[in-house]
């Protein structure tokens, strides 16, 4: 739990963060979207106290993030980065290990926790782990910059624009592989970014700032139905709503009974590429299959229609 | 089947048929101060040797002309750098009377138009060659041993330089000393001043400026002028500061030769500390910082490790730089190789000349050689492809 206490930074006279308050729930996934100068980025740097605030306070677990020095508060933090800011001199092995080694873990704690990591983003530890990071796609080493962030298992990951350097196809799939990820650790994670298909994509509750405040701070179902201020909508955009509306439930959701032809859909995979593969298929419904194959339903283009209506 | 031209060959061709048909080889004096008088190949050594000699450069000439294999024209260039070397030594021998202690036989531009192209074809197929770092010192090694071997076999003995080193066998050595621990004494003085000078500059905005601008001064003052220029200072510090005599400082000898050359060295450290300093990615800073580093740990494991191959290019600057330098020295008393140089400019004898500029390029060489070796593996580290 992160409880943020009308914080405040200010450069000079200008308050790039203006008396900010929120609080994020554990195990739960928040992204701060806005525009570029928008203060998002500064405010979660507060929270790992790269930036020092000017007032205001922060509660990490009900204790003030100020209680210990800032080097010893960001080891407990994972922290990643656009375009991942690995260690060019260091292997991907010795990269991940960095935190657990300022820890002073043991070397085979360190080395099982390495191989762990990296087999969970699907890198070959034999493979991967003595390779440098200019030996890696951009894909690669964006898993080993998160890899390397949950490598002494911190309850709290910071990410600030973590898919910003990713093509969309390398970009969709680490978005997924994130919510796996956070499914797997429960962390809670807090993630800036300006891409507000991605925030619908990942988050459990956006906050939208607009000159250094929060302008909402909400579940995207609720954002999407009832926007607080012109700002958000046009943030939203309009006419992606219904598709927005989709893109944050799961197949799974929209299951009806009843049988469907043709290539099925994942119950994992969310509404809108349901409903992207019925009409790119021309038809009614589609075939719903769960993790293991077995049929589980069918999703309708009528079903889907009243689905991304605007909520009553 | 079609012959291709190697280009820098027919260069290298014409340097061949020159130094060997119309260059003398050997230079022969009937005392070390006297003009010399020139000696062909053929004169020079004895007969066979001569014409075998001649006969060697002619089909050099044509393999080198012709595109052959590179590692057969670098085993061509060493091998014929090594005959060259043995018959050098051979025609002092031979053009020297029997029992005569006063003629005095030196290389002539023959000799070193014919080396200065074998080397080049070493030379140009070692780049070709592509040698590994650890190869190409390794290769060093190997063309010390032989040229240690050469000089312990008594090969060059007849030699006019040899002669001149004869006759000051101990003061060589005393002073090569002397040349060595200001030359690398200066420079680990600087490393260790220039370095924490560097991260400062780095760290405190305010300060780089000026401590660049400073140090770029320094090194703009002629070194006669910057030893004189030490001279009022260090020897009142001499006399008035007790206990630093006792030390050797002085107006005048090493203490002001040494500071000088550190005086020299520092800007090239500073400045490539604070440029390496500056090339360390932003995000690796940045990530350093977000996951917990200290500021000392984010300096000695991130940011020192990635600068490393640039500061090492500024130390090579520096000890290239300072073993030529170290010459000047002699001047005010600092020793070092530059006593035999000045010597000899004194007696207009140029063998005495050489005594002390032959080691002194060698050692250059031999330092760059070694550090671009190293700045090269240090590079490979750290994932900037070399």
């Amino acid at each position: 739990m992160i409880e943020i206490d009308s914080i405040t930074k200010r450069y000079g006279e200008t308050a790039v963060v203006d008396s900010v308050s929120m609080t994020i729930a554990p195990h739960t996934i928040t992204v701060i979207v806005g525009t570029s100068g928008s203060g998002k980025t500064t405010l979660m740097r507060m929270i790992n106290r790269l930036v020092e605030p000017t007032s205001g306070t922060i509660l990490i677990d009900g204790a003030d993030n100020r209680s210990i020095p800032g080097y010893e508060l960001r080891r407990r933090i994972g922290y990643a980065i656009q375009g991942h800011g690995l260690f060019p001199h260091r292997t991907v092995a010795e990269n991940i290990a960095t935190v657990p080694t300022l820890l002073g873990w043991e070397k085979s704690r360190i080395a099982a926790k390495v191989k762990e990591l990296l087999s969970l983003f699907q890198l070959d530890p034999a493979a991967f782990g003595p390779r440098y990071p200019h030996e890696l796609s951009g894909g690669q080493q964006q898993r080993v910059g998160v890899a390397r962030a949950l490598a002494a298992e911190p309850n709290i990951l910071l990410m600030d624009e973590p898919f910003g350097a990713l093509d969309p196809v390398i970009r969709a799939k680490a978005q997924d592989d994130l919510l796996a990820i956070q499914k797997h650790f429960g962390t809670t994670i807090v993630l800036v970014t300006h891409d507000m298909e991605e925030a619908f994509h990942l988050a459990d509750r956006i906050a939208v700032m607009d000159k250094g405040r929060i302008v909402q701070y909400a579940a995207p179902e609720e954002m999407l139905v009832n926007p607080a201020t012109d700002f958000v909508e046009t943030l939203i955009g309009a006419g992606e709503r219904p598709f927005r509306l989709l893109s944050i439930g799961a197949v799974a959701e929209a299951a009806e009974a009843g049988e469907a032809e043709g290539e099925p859909i994942a119950a994992t995979s969310s509404q809108r590429d349901a409903l992207s593969a019925l009409l790119w298929s021309g038809r009614e419904a589609l075939p719903v299959v769960g993790a293991d194959g077995a049929r589980l339903g069918r999703v309708t283009l009528a079903g889907l229609a009243r689905r991304a209506a605007r909520p009553q | 089947m079609t012959f291709r031209i190697d280009k820098l060959g027919v260069v290298i061709a014409v340097l061949l048929a020159y130094g060997a048909f119309l260059a003398p080889f050997a230079n022969f004096r009937a005392n070390r101060i006297v003009p010399g008088e020139a000696r062909g190949i053929l004169e020079a050594l004895p007969v066979g040797l001569g014409a075998a000699l001649v006969g060697f450069t002619v089909i050099a000439i044509v393999v080198v002309v012709l595109k052959t294999p590179t590692v057969f024209r670098l085993l061509l260039g060493l091998a014929a750098l090594l005959a060259l070397a043995i018959l050098v030594g051979l025609s002092a021998g031979h053009l020297t009377p029997p029992e005569n202690t006063y003629a005095r036989v030196s290389p002539a531009s023959g000799f070193w138009l014919l080396s200065f192209a074998f080397a080049l074809v070493a030379a140009d197929a070692l780049a070709r060659l592509r040698l590994s770092p650890l190869a190409r010192v390794a290769l060093l090694a190997a063309v010390a041993a032989a040229a240690a071997g050469l000089l312990m076999s008594g090969a060059w003995d007849g030699l006019s330089i040899l002669k001149e080193y004869g006759s000051r066998a101990d003061s060589f050595w005393l002073e090569a000393g002397r040349h060595v621990v200001l030359a690398l004494g200066s420079l680990v003085a600087a490393t260790l001043v220039g370095l924490p000078l560097g991260v400062l500059c780095h760290r405190v905005e305010a300060l780089r400026a000026g401590v660049l601008n400073v140090l770029n001064i320094i090194q703009t003052i002629p070194s006669i002028a910057l030893f004189g220029l030490l001279i009022a200072p260090l020897g009142w510090i001499a006399v008035h500061v007790p206990g630093a005599a006792a030390l050797g400082i002085r107006g005048i000898g090493t203490a002001p030769a040494f500071i000088a050359l550190f005086l020299y060295s520092l800007l090239p450290v500073v400045a490539n500390t604070v440029v390496g300093l500056a090339g360390v990615p932003r995000e690796a800073n940045d990530a350093a910082r977000g996951i917990g580093m200290t500021d000392g740990q984010r300096l000695f494991r991130v940011e020192l490790p990635l600068a490393f191959p640039v500061i090492l290019t500024g130390i090579r600057i520096v000890l290239v730089q300072n073993i030529g330098l170290a010459t000047i020295a002699a001047l005010i008393g600092g020793g070092g190789f530059g006593v035999f140089v000045f010597q000899g400019i004194g007696q207009t004898a140029m063998d005495l000349v050489l005594l002390g500029a032959v080691p002194t390029v060698a050692l250059a060489f031999a330092a760059a050689i070694v550090l671009d070796a190293a700045t090269e593996l240090s590079n490979r580290k750290s994932g900037r492809a070399a």
